[in-house]
């Protein structure tokens, strides 16, 4: 056995265990935590399949903003102590069938690896960064550019939605006051 | 970057380039003067205009990269998608004042989405395609909640941003699988890989379809349609009638550009699915509306049928001899539908109160007789929807219908015709309230809604007498087949 | 081309070994005396009261929110500084652009008031 695969099966028990661990822990928070972990241990995966790009955006990206607004959320709606019950009837069984099946279409896929050939293909490029950027600069230069264009939009949203008090808050918010108090006398 | 790219895209990036400076503009723009902002988009949308127009003798073209192409198909799209966001200023400002949600940040919003749409109608590249409907998405999620307090406008903005999320990841999925199956994501190099290449069938049929999925999510085709009534009724007025219209039509032109330029070759899998989606669009759409109180409901569920009948004329996609007809009529019956879309929803923005009251069909009663030329307005516009000869809807109807037969789907053109019937039924009963029943509704005193509304019923007669003008426009903006 | 990003690996190995070991030696070797002064949560403050866990301010879900955008801009710069020698002039430019664009975005939000705190 080469190390590499050794490391894996390390890291995938390690995602596994995570993932069990954030499904069964009863505090939100905890499962939250659990849930950093996992996507930490899924961005070393990367780092060993030749994808440091996606491994990086994996750690910053989910395991630290995603993770610090699902902590936030949590803290918000004081859920870091939900009682266990269903909001939905039946929810736990279709899971369940749901589960069946996929592990049953996996174990099959395993047995007998029909079309398997034909859907694994290799890509032969250059995955580092360096030519990452190079390759989203010439030819995804536009695609990149829409990209900080959606972001700002969502920067745009962020800010309305969860504004305070949307109607009472234009520019400057001394001015409102100023309203305000000339309402009140 | 290179060159070509600017030059094709060039009102995109002006557009762009303004929205971004007037979100920021805004913020200097005290509260009691958002008149301003209103018209600096406006002048930006129709400086747009102008651009696009000035590029209409640019030769049919894609950039180097392959991201982006130009061509009649396109600059048309580009045209009803300004217009629309025209209307979609016109409508906002007053009611925006009216309903105390002076946000600057609507018209530059508006813009984006705008910028979005058109980017969507040049977008050659599945990646791109992915970006321009996020972009254009993203600000209409955001403007059905602008109207915050007001719970039902929050509710809009979550269904809306739940299931778009949920569509989109449906176009990512599908991409991702079409560039596993093709390993290409630009329209004519899939088009090619299908031709030359060995191409696993199943991953790109499942590619594809769950990009027909994700797409339908967008155009509200059944059984994709669920959100659009409850968004529709909860967002703003203003905003509604502009994602009737302009997103429905990004939504299509998206969709005939990757059907024509792509897939022409798998036409026997997917015409199909196309046919059942239109099919029971257009049957759902019309009855449902029949139910309908809430005219805002209505018209919501009236945009459902209006997609079965579009997407009825990209059933015949993979035909290559009625594939001028298919593009032709779906843009004809586009402009038809966002005109008389507009209009209609100008219409219910000037008789929606304050505290959005007066959008229950009751509240139409006596229109006819205190405000005759909103009323005839509104009788256009609901005779333009059942497809009566006269308007535009008649014509948009008349040659989606021959694209249909002509294309052997005779049976789906039945369909249409049947459930158009069916819909005269509750177009008819707004005239039967505004005409017939004793009332005395309050209408808001908007000039903008006027205009917009006067205006978009004349182009839909007017225009009726001279389709031939439109159509020609439509079919001669000819795809570049590879 | 992996065998350049074990070094990292190594790295964050090595930044985990460092503090847990000054932990551990300063338990092993530091000498021992407990009072119940230095064992309370503060040798120096007041004792907290209720519960730890208490109910955040929606604020900083926005400042969340805004810096999650802010992360995934980071992303995308990522490959553009690591291959910043590599890359064309126009390239940078392009960097530039997208910066500038989300720097509008910065702007707006600090115009508007939604970084300062109510």
């Amino acid at each position: 056995m080469s190390p590499a695969v050794i490391i894996f099966i390390v890291l995938a028990l390690v995602a596994v265990a995570c993932a069990v661990a954030m499904l069964v822990s009863k505090n939100a928070v905890y499962s939250a935590l659990f849930l950093v972990l996992n996507f930490a241990t899924i961005g070393v995966i990367y780092l060993m399949l030749g994808a440091p790009f996606i491994a990086v955006a994996q750690i910053t990206v989910y395991a630290g903003a995603i993770m610090v607004l699902f902590l936030f959320v949590i803290m918000l709606l004081g859920g870091e102590n939900l009682r266990l019950g269903e909001p939905l009837r039946g929810q736990r069984l279709i899971g369940l069938i749901f589960g069946a099946v996929l592990l049953a279409e996996i174990v099959l896929l395993l047995i007998f690896r029909s079309g398997m050939d034909q859907m694994v293909g290799t890509l032969t490029i250059d995955t580092s960064p360096a030519a990452l950027g190079l390759e989203m600069f010439n030819k995804y230069s536009l695609p990149f550019e829409v990209t900080s264009l959606v972001l700002l939009v969502a920067v745009i949203g962020a800010v309305i939605l969860t504004r305070v008090d949307p109607i009472r808050r234009p520019g400057k918010p001394d001015q409102d006051r100023k309203d305000q108090s000339g309402r009140q006398a | 970057m290179n060159s070509d790219l600017l030059t094709i895209l060039l009102p995109t990036l002006a557009l762009t380039g303004w929205a971004l400076l007037l979100l920021l503009v805004d913020l200097w723009i005290p509260r009691e003067h958002k008149g301003i902002t209103a018209v600096l988009a406006a002048a930006g949308l129709a400086a747009a205009l102008g651009l696009t127009l000035s590029q209409g003798r640019l030769p049919a073209m894609t950039d180097s990269t392959v991201m982006v192409i130009s061509d009649g198909y396109a600059l048309f799209l580009d045209v009803l998608f300004l217009a629309s966001g025209l209307a979609g200023v016109a409508l906002a400002h007053e009611y925006l004042k009216r309903a105390n949600i002076a946000n600057g940040e609507y018209y530059a919003l508006l813009l984006f989405s705008v910028a979005g749409m058109m980017l969507m109608a040049h977008a050659y590249n599945l990646i791109l395609i992915f970006l321009a409907l996020e972009l254009l998405s993203i600000p209409l999620y955001i403007l059905s909640g602008i109207n915050r307090p007001r719970l039902e406008s929050e509710e809009s903005a979550l269904k809306y941003f739940l299931l778009g999320a949920f569509s989109s990841g449906f176009v990512l999925y599908g991409t991702a699988l079409i560039y596993g199956a093709t390993a290409r994501t630009d329209l004519p190099g899939i088009f090619a890989a299908l031709q030359s290449a060995p191409v696993n069938p199943v991953i790109f049929i499942l590619g594809a379809v769950l990009l027909l999925v994700g797409l339908a999510y967008k155009v509200s085709a059944v059984p994709f349609h669920m959100w659009t009534p409850d968004v529709y009724e909860g967002a703003p007025t203003p905003v509604t009638g502009f994602m009737a219209v302009a997103v429905k039509a990004a939504g299509f032109a998206v969709l005939g550009r990757i059907l024509m330029a792509a897939f022409p070759t798998v036409g026997k899998d997917l015409t199909p699915i196309l046919w059942a989606l239109a099919a029971l669009t257009m049957l759902v759409g019309n009855l449902a509306a029949i139910t309908q109180k809430s005219i805002k409901r209505m018209l919501a569920y009236s945009s459902i049928a209006h997609a079965g009948y579009l997407l009825m004329a990209l059933v015949p996609f993979s035909n290559r001899l009625v594939n001028s007809d298919v593009q032709a009529s779906l843009l004809f019956y586009l402009v038809a539908y966002a005109l008389t879309g507009l209009g209609a929803w100008a219409v219910v923005t000037a008789l929606e109160k304050q505290n959005g009251d007066g959008l229950k069909l009751e509240d139409y009663a006596g229109l006819g007789k205190s405000h005759p030329w909103l009323a005839l307005a509104m009788t256009v516009f609901m005779l333009s929807f059942t497809g009566i000869p006269l308007t535009l809807g008649f014509w948009g109807k008349f040659y989606l219908f021959r694209t249909a037969i002509e294309g052997g789907f005779t049976l789906l053109a039945v369909i249409g015709v049947v459930t158009s019937l069916i819909s005269a039924y509750y177009y008819l009963r707004v005239l039967m309230y505004m005409y017939m029943r004793a009332g005395s509704p309050s209408v808001e005193r908007a000039p903008w809604l006027q205009v917009t509304a006067v205006a978009a019923a004349l182009a839909v007669v007017l225009i009726s007498f001279i389709p031939n003008v439109l159509l020609n426009l439509a079919g001669n903006s000819l795809l570049l087949l590879p | 081309m992996p065998s350049e990003w074990i070094y990292i690996g190594i790295f964050s190995l090595i930044a985990l070994a460092l503090p847990a070991a000054a932990i551990l030696m300063a338990g092993v070797l530091g000498p021992k005396k407990p009072n119940p002064i230095k064992n309370s949560t503060y040798e120096c403050g007041i004792e907290t009261t209720g519960e730890t866990w208490v109910q955040f301010r929606p604020q900083y879900y926005i400042f969340g929110l805004l810096f999650l955008i802010f992360d995934v801009e980071t992303v995308f710069l990522f490959p553009w500084a690591v291959g910043y020698r590599v890359l064309p002039l126009f390239a940078v430019i392009e960097g530039i652009v997208f910066i500038l664009i989300l720097l509008g975005g910065l702007l707006y939000a600090w115009r508007v008031g939604a970084l300062s705190w109510q």
